[in-house]
């Protein structure tokens, strides 16, 4: 029997440029950053006084207030990108196809805003004020659970947490889910909200985020020179995804196509990426065997592109490593530039953004690229998208304890 | 200074997410009012915490109305 094939129906995203999918694409289309200053709580004692947050959300546009009371903002996020991407695809659920769908977001960290609030009533007042509703505020498959419940799909209902690669990893893994004909539609991806003060304090101790206190815009600069650690954003994505003979059959709108997913372990370090990019080199290339292409088809890369002084190296160096002379030939931008390092939700968001990256043929730039670090030669479409010919594209994710994701998308 | 009705009746409908003139005093929280058993919990917790006492859980299970809310704080507060 041949392989499904799988197909991506819906998009939804909400990100510190956009709280919808147009919304977030024309603003990256423009180069704008959505970086600023952290006002939730007082940063003076921080190291790191900015990061990516969510801008005029309101959570009632998707579920009541009083179940929102009830769950960690990354839920919200998470639900609010679920919706969008089941909304977009046009599928209405039924008796008939619940068992059918299912549904796998994630989440890098969970609800880590919930348990630091959730503790410190409890160190103050006792643990007979601990929430009845703190655990399933937090626990990082309530996303999953939750949209289940609003929309009644019964099919798998799961999460994965792999740290950075998590939405990666939840939309190849749902893809497989497809194609071995367990169902025939998910709704996939990752969202986040560990923009608190144990989340910023915590990378922080970790020294992996960027310290440009006076200029916040421009403190996410992929493979340049300055460059001086990540972003640390909030958001989701999420994608629908469907298996092609059933897309076609109910006429819906296709995206892309996923035509590979690659996943491999440095074996390395906690947090460092391997010498060379040599997990993330042996992660590309199984993707794209997966997707039985050659490598001189890719047109372009959204790279994991954090703008750490590591990883960004690392990642040029797996490139060159796995697509030898066409490395120069494509292109690879990093969409963090603009939006920060959403974690958990970053693959979710960049599948997003790939795949519309192919469906309107243009890329996304990689702003505040302005003098690129020495053996950092590739196109990364700096500063300025552009049209292009966008057939086969790839999304790199690589999370800390050295797990690694790609997805190959293609055009229909 | 509110009666202690009132002061219940708030939280209810805080709590519960429901219009003032559905918590009638024998509207059932969990069949009329939509509440599950985690909101129940919650409810009786913003209780304890209005009228500044510990309702222990065995009480807490009896107290399934607006009237059976009012009459335990009666009973037990100075």
């Amino acid at each position: 029997m041949s392989k499904r094939r799988v197909v991506i129906t819906g998009l939804g995203a909400l990100t510190p440029v956009g709280l919808t999918v147009s919304e977030t694409w024309e603003s990256l289309l423009a180069g704008k950053s959505g970086i600023d200053y952290l006002t939730k709580f007082d940063t003076e004692p921080f190291s790191v006084k900015f990061g990516g947050v969510i801008k005029g959300f309101e959570v009632t546009d998707y579920i009541s207030a009083k179940e929102a009371k009830k769950m960690d903002p990354f839920i919200h996020y998470g639900i609010a990108a679920g919706v969008q991407a089941i909304r977009d695809s046009g599928i209405e659920v039924t008796e008939e196809n619940a068992t059918r769908i299912g549904v796998s977001i994630g989440s890098g960290i969970g609800g880590i805003g919930s348990i630091e609030n959730q503790h410190a009533i409890a160190q103050k007042s006792g643990p007979r004020r601990i929430s009845p509703f703190f655990v399933p505020s937090a626990i990082i498959n309530m996303i999953s659970g939750n949209l289940s419940i609003m929309f009644g799909l019964k099919g798998p209902n799961m999460a994965i947490g792999t740290a950075c690669a998590t939405g990666t990893h939840s939309i190849g893994d749902a893809a497989r889910m497809i194609e071995y004909g367990d169902v025939d539609m998910m709704v996939a991806g990752g969202a986040e909200y560990a923009t608190t003060e144990l989340g910023l304090g915590g990378f922080a101790a970790a020294r992996a985020l960027s310290t440009r206190n006076d200029n916040p815009q421009a403190a996410s600069r992929p493979w340049d020179k300055d460059r001086d650690g990540f972003v640390l954003s909030d958001g989701a994505g999420a994608v629908m995804l469907e298996e092609y003979e059933h897309a076609k059959a109910r006429g819906a709108k296709i995206y892309a196509e996923v035509l590979g997913f690659g996943m491999s372990g440095d074996a390395y370090h906690m947090t460092l990426p391997a010498k060379g990019g040599e997990g993330a080199a042996r992660c590309m290339a199984t993707a794209l065997n997966n997707a039985k292409l050659d490598v001189s088809k890719i047109n372009y890369i959204n790279a994991h592109g954090t703008s750490t002084p590591a990883g960004d190296v690392c990642e040029t160096m797996a490139v060159k490593s796995t697509f030898g002379e066409h490395a120069y030939n494509l292109a690879m931008s990093s969409t963090k530039s603009m939006t920060g390092h959403a974690l958990g939700a970053a693959g979710a968001m960049e599948a997003v953004f790939t795949a519309l990256a192919i469906k309107e043929q243009k890329l996304p730039p990689t702003i505040n690229l302005e003098n690129p670090e020495e053996g950092c030669d590739l196109d990364y479409v700096a500063n300025e998208a552009r049209d292009a010919k966008v057939d086969f594209a790839l999304s790199n994710s690589f999370g800390f304890g050295g797990t690694n994701a790609s997805l190959v998308l293609g055009k229909v | 200074m509110s009666s202690i009705e009132e002061r219940v009746k708030k939280i209810v409908v805080e709590q519960l997410g429901v219009e003032e003139d559905q918590v009638t005093a024998d509207a059932s929280f969990v069949d009329d009012l939509g509440a599950d058993s985690l909101d129940t919990v919650e409810l009786v917790m913003a209780l304890e915490e209005e009228f500044d006492c510990e309702i222990p859980d065995e009480e807490a299970e009896k107290i399934a109305t607006l009237a059976q809310a009012k009459a335990y704080i009666e009973a037990n507060l100075d």
